[in-house]
């Protein structure tokens, strides 16, 4: 799930976009031009990699966990979005707004006690943003996410921070939902395309301050896509992804009520080298155990979780309370996107990113 | 003592001196008053204009207003040089059914948020993806004002020689004045503006640490010819040394009228000090400080020249504001179109020209004060001593040396392209001509000696032995004689040049375009075979202007295209051309390019056309009164040839002997939609040119009638006096058996031939001003010649009205001197 993710940034990318009507409202190109998320769909790799620029959106989304030499903790998160606008489709224009790419990088650092964060946005063309298909390959400008067969490349340089980083997968994609068709609400004409890429083993280097440093660590990738609309209901949601010390990887997501009861909720859970396991809406729950009220936005937070996985319960705690993302000047969205420990029984089981959205204003929709 | 009564109420018992000195101080400081506040005015609606537009990137890179190959853009983005770029096209856009044009910027609003935020669109709530949307334009807030429209409202603007409606989606709020500017995305403006594949800018910020200098010079080189970089300062500066010659040149001629007040201040002051000798040596006499009667006569001055200040001051602020909503930001001269500039309060200009005016008094006022405090009070309580008065002064000798080196100055090069040579010999032939007038004086009193009759002998002696009478006289009536002069033969020249040139570049019999906007307004190759299938038009010639960039840092060349005969007869031209060109095609050089860039007949240059240096050879010079930045012409073919472009502006239509008019412009309108061409006669457009030129020179006709008020005034304050000092002498003419009639008919003469004397120095002084104003100063500030044109018949009406206005003058003011009865008078003096 995080199409709410793309959301965010699709509406960072152009100023002043408070409205945030966003999926709803009917466009020129209208919805039945959008290619359609169909049950039954198979997906095959690596064309799946790729981008679909028939569909509305679609996003390539990795968190993680990285280690500095000395041992201490940072986590990193990069987001590409591609978002076919269905404006000027027959415009003979290089210029033509048809396809826009975003991008957002962010480092929590503990020292720091909160985020670095950076945005680019770009119509595609000229050579200053584009995607690729067949395979997973995204940039702006200096920005860029690229893959050759198992491995993926992320390079982003930001004024106060930059990172570039390797990350290689082990094991197969993960599918979401029946075989990647992710279903978002009771209404199953909400749902996306979802598959993720868990346990990447990560490496590169981190510049902080306008010094570089080594990392290494593990990371997640979602890569999702659709065409739909978010369920009118929705006032905002949790997600959580989660590499397991194991070797195990579990996702999990809810939608939340105005009054903050669960609208649809879903999880997968895979073993190290086992079967991916789909639960049901029942099986999963969300139940926060502490909250933090931001400075700047006095937003108030649950930053502390217990989620019930069928049988399972994880305690989820953040690297630092404050990862929120507060790009009101040009957006108007603020949403909390950070790196969380993950227990069960009193021990360490895991480390995972965590992102809520929609604890202000309503977020969307 | 309380001496404020005594000289400052001096001022009240001469009330008419008083009273014109005064006015000549208001109207030279309310003319330099208004002129500044107008330009300020003007230029700060400009600047900011520019300032949104060239707004806060390090660089710019422009190009001829075509645009240039949008490629360019991913070229500059990809550079280390530069951290980011934005692309940008813009368009001058005709509304439908408006006179007014719009400012659209074609801009990509992603880049333009790291490069140039206070452009970005500000969309109204409830629309997404509205800064991409093909028919959404963004209005700033005045310019919505302006056009009475809201976000949501509908506006028609012309594409070519179609319409097509744009959606008002919201305003520009980091632009809010602007009354002109729109913003459209840049795909749409590409799109529907038949701007497909062009730029016309790109706005750069630069990576960190990256010098602009080092930046301009490594981008440069990666860029084709006619394409340049930039600094935002330098677009600020065209713009403002564009007007900077006209502004320069009105502030002169109020700086003028400035000097002839506080002249008459001078000449006021003279000959009431000189009546109140007497006075002052009594003053003298009972203790009051030599320095106190020289500051008290200084303070007199300055009372005169304050007032006149003030008034002045706050009359310029009047005319300026009412020159602004009857002219616009140029005084008429149009060189901010589209803009409605609103009066700024500048105190430091105000304190500034009051200040002006205050000089003025002063200065006029101290020498007179000085010869006054210099006098013995013992020898001044003495009477019969009135005669001496101040001036005239000047040899003969300094004169010619003064009139010589303004002959010199006249060939001083432009500075920062003002003809500051040619001012200075205006300023060295005016002292010239002042210095000379005693000489003068004398002249023309020995060759009217010769006279029969008694009051004409008295008066011709009186010129003879007593010049310094007559230069205090006719120095007012020199200095305005000669500015209403030159002014005079230098609009006349200029109206007449015009004219003529007018005849030679409009030889068709009528003329067909598109729109008002030249930008957007076009006729595509389709519609131009349509109206040359017309029938009864037997040859259509159709012109392609565009806008060339040679040098960075000066403003863009006019480009014009059009079909033009290998000897360019057709053409104004001016000198010989050089026809033989080594194979080069020929190109036809306005007198601007030849001052600005230096170019000859019969050199090899090259001009950027579709990014690639064109060789032409210079085949001749013409005359260009319409564009002073510069214009090259070349021939229609060779341009298609070299560009590629099939479209042009404009079409100069002949009509097939026995066609009507009427029917064929009828046919011509309907080759395209309704109200999207133009029809206009030569007779047309020579009417709205020569219209545009009197409006520009409305101001300097009303210099003119100032100076002569001024000359005038100066006359009749000097009489006035010169006459109540006389009462003596003429008290003894009526002793020796002199009329009261032939008394009146003596001062009549005296005041025509001191006017004379000013007249005629005036009308020598003025042509020779003309002449440099012709020759130096047009050629300088504006870089084009005229045929010199004298107005002799009207020179010479105006010439014998003011000797008789004159003579006038001087009789009215001997009246009241010579109704006291004879005996009185000479009694006094015993």
């Amino acid at each position: 799930m995080s199409r709410r993710r793309a959301l965010l940034l699709a509406l960072a990318s152009l100023p002043a976009w408070r409205a945030m009507a966003v999926w709803a409202g009917p466009q020129r190109g209208a919805a039945e031009d959008f290619a359609a998320v169909v049950p039954g769909y198979k997906l095959v790799f690596p064309r799946d990699h790729g981008a679909h620029p028939d569909f509305r959106i679609e996003w390539w989304y990795a968190t993680g966990w990285l280690s500095l030499a000395d041992g201490r903790p940072l986590g990193f998160q990069s987001t590409f979005f591609r978002l076919r606008t269905g404006l000027a489709e027959d415009n003979p224009s290089a210029f033509a707004p048809r396809q826009l790419v975003l991008a957002h990088a962010a480092i929590a650092d503990p020292q720091w006690g909160r985020l670095h964060h950076d945005q680019r946005a770009a119509r595609t063309g000229f050579g200053r943003a584009g995607f690729a298909t067949g395979q997973t390959g995204l940039w702006i400008g200096d920005w860029r996410f690229a893959q050759h067969g198992e491995h993926y490349r992320i390079e982003a340089k930001a004024a106060d921070f930059a990172y570039a980083l390797d990350l290689v997968a082990a094991a197969p994609p993960l599918l979401h939902g029946r075989s990647g068709y992710s279903v978002k609400a009771p209404d199953p004409r909400h749902a996306s395309y979802y598959y993720s890429r868990p346990q990447l083993a990560a490496s590169g280097t981190v510049t902080l301050a306008g010094r570089p440093h080594p990392v290494t660590g593990r990371a997640w990738l979602d890569h999702e896509w659709s065409s739909q609309l978010l369920p009118e209901a929705a006032q905002g949601w949790d997600w959580l992804g989660v590499n397991l010390d194991d070797g195990g990887a579990l996702m999990a997501f809810r939608l939340r009520h105005r009054d903050g009861s669960p609208l649809w909720s879903a999880a997968t859970f895979r073993p190290a080298g086992g079967q991916a396991q789909v639960l049901a809406p029942a099986d999963v729950a969300f139940e926060p155990l502490r909250h933090w009220r931001s400075g700047r936005t006095g937003i108030v937070y649950p930053v502390e979780w217990r989620v019930r996985i069928g049988r399972r319960i994880l305690l989820l705690r953040p690297l630092i309370d404050d990862q929120e993302l507060d790009s009101r000047a040009s957006t108007g969205a603020v949403y909390w996107e950070g790196a969380v420990r993950v227990a069960e029984d009193g021990r360490n089981v895991g480390y995972g990113y965590l992102e809520m959205t929609g604890y202000g204003e309503k977020i969307s929709i | 003592m309380r001496l404020a009564p005594v000289f400052l109420g001096s001022l009240a018992r001469r009330r008419v001196a008083t009273l014109f000195s005064c006015v000549a101080i208001v109207l030279g400081v309310a003319l330099g008053m208004a002129v500044q506040a107008v330009h300020e005015a003007a230029l700060a609606e400009f600047g900011r204009g520019l300032q949104t537009v060239a707004g806060e990137a390090d660089l710019s890179v422009v190009g001829p207003r075509g645009g240039f190959d949008e490629n360019l853009y991913a070229l500059l983005a990809a550079r280390p040089e530069v951290a980011a770029a934005s692309p940008m096209v813009e368009v001058e856009v005709k509304l439908a059914g408006h006179e007014e044009t719009l400012q659209l910027l074609g801009i990509d609003v992603f880049t333009l948020a790291r490069v140039r935020p206070a452009l970005l669109p500000g969309t109204s709530a409830a629309e997404r993806f509205a800064a991409l949307s093909e028919d959404a334009i963004f209005l700033a807030a005045a310019a919505q004002t302006a056009l009475g429209v809201e976000p949501g409202a509908t506006l028609r603007v012309q594409s070519g020689t179609r319409s097509l409606n744009l959606r008002v989606a919201g305003d520009l709020p980091g632009a809010r004045d602007n009354r002109r500017l729109a913003v459209m995305d840049i795909a749409a403006v590409q799109a529907r503006f038949a701007r497909l594949g062009r730029l016309t800018r790109i706005d750069l910020r630069l990576a960190e640490g990256v010098a602009p200098a080092a930046a301009r010079t490594a981008l440069q080189a990666v860029l084709p010819v006619g394409v340049l970089i930039e600094t935002p300062q330098a677009a600020a500066n065209e713009a403002a040394n564009l007007s900077r010659a006209y502004r320069v040149n009105l502030t002169l001629l109020a700086a003028m009228a400035l000097l002839t007040g506080g002249f008459l201040v001078f000449s006021a002051q003279a000959l009431s000090v000189v009546r109140r000798r007497t006075e002052f040596a009594f003053l003298r006499a009972i203790g009051l400080a030599r320095r106190s009667l020289f500051a008290w006569l200084l303070a007199e001055g300055a009372l005169v020249g304050l007032l006149g200040g003030v008034l002045g001051a706050a009359l310029g602020l009047g005319l300026a504001w009412g020159a602004l909503a009857l002219l616009g930001g140029d005084l008429g001269a149009g060189y901010f179109s589209g803009l409605q500039p609103s009066l700024q309060f500048q105190p430091a200009a105000i304190a500034s020209y009051v200040a002006l005016g205050l000089l003025a008094g002063v200065a006029g006022a101290w020498l007179p004060a000085r010869e006054a405090a210099s006098v013995a009070p013992a020898q001044a309580l003495k009477a019969g001593d009135e005669a001496r008065l101040p001036g005239g002064g000047g040899s003969a000798g300094q004169a010619i040396v003064l009139l010589l080196a303004s002959l010199a100055a006249c060939w001083i090069p432009p500075l920062h392209g003002l003809p500051v040579g040619g001012y200075l010999a205006i300023a060295l032939l005016l002292a010239g001509s002042v210095l000379l007038l005693p000489a003068m004086a004398t002249l023309l009193g020995c060759l009217l000696r010769a006279r029969r009759s008694v009051p004409g002998r008295l008066a011709a002696a009186r010129l003879i032995a007593a010049p310094g009478h007559a230069v205090v006289a006719a120095a007012g009536v020199l200095v305005s004689v000669a500015l209403a002069a030159a002014m005079a033969i230098m609009v006349t020249s200029f109206r007449e040049s015009v004219d003529q040139w007018l005849d030679q570049i409009l030889p068709a019999d009528f003329y067909l375009r598109a729109g008002r906007a030249n930008t957007s307004g076009h006729l595509d190759a389709a519609l131009q075979a349509r109206i040359g299938a017309v029938s009864g038009v037997a040859s259509s010639r159709f012109t392609r202007h565009d806008s060339l960039r040679l040098a960075a840092g000066k403003a863009p060349v006019a480009l014009i295209a059009r079909p033009v005969s290998a000897d360019g007869r057709e053409l104004p031209l001016v000198g010989k051309a050089q026809l033989a060109g080594g194979g080069n095609p020929a190109v036809w050089i306005s007198e601007a390019m030849r001052d600005l860039y230096g170019w000859q007949p019969g050199q090899q240059v090259a001009l950027p056309l579709a990014g690639r240096a064109e060789r032409f050879h210079v085949a001749g010079i013409w005359r260009d009164y319409a564009r002073q930045t510069g214009a090259v012409l070349i021939d229609l073919a060779d341009y298609r040839r070299m560009t590629g472009d099939p479209l042009v502006n404009d079409a100069a239509i002949d009509l097939a002997p026995g066609a009507s008019a009427a029917s064929v412009a009828a046919a011509l309108i309907a080759t395209a939609d309704p109200g999207s061409l133009e029809i206009a006669y030569p007779g047309e457009i020579r009417a709205l040119s020569l219209g545009i030129f009197d409006r520009t020179f409305a101001v300097t006709y009303l210099l003119e009638a100032v100076a002569i008020v001024i000359g005038l005034a100066g006359v009749a304050a000097s009489f006035a006096a010169l006459a109540a000092a006389r009462r003596g002498e003429f008290g003894m003419l009526r002793h020796l058996g002199l009329t009261r009639r032939q008394i009146g008919w003596m001062l009549a003469q005296e005041g025509a031939l001191a006017a004379g004397v000013g007249v005629l120095g005036g009308l020598l002084a003025g042509a020779a001003i003309g002449l440099v104003l012709v020759e130096v100063v047009n050629r300088q500030s504006f870089h084009w010649s005229m045929d010199l044109h004298i107005p002799w018949l009207s020179l010479a009406i105006f010439a014998a009205a003011l000797l008789a206005l004159a003579a006038l003058a001087a009789v009215a003011a001997g009246r009241q001197a010579m109704r006291q009865e004879a005996v009185l008078a000479v009694r006094e003096d015993w």
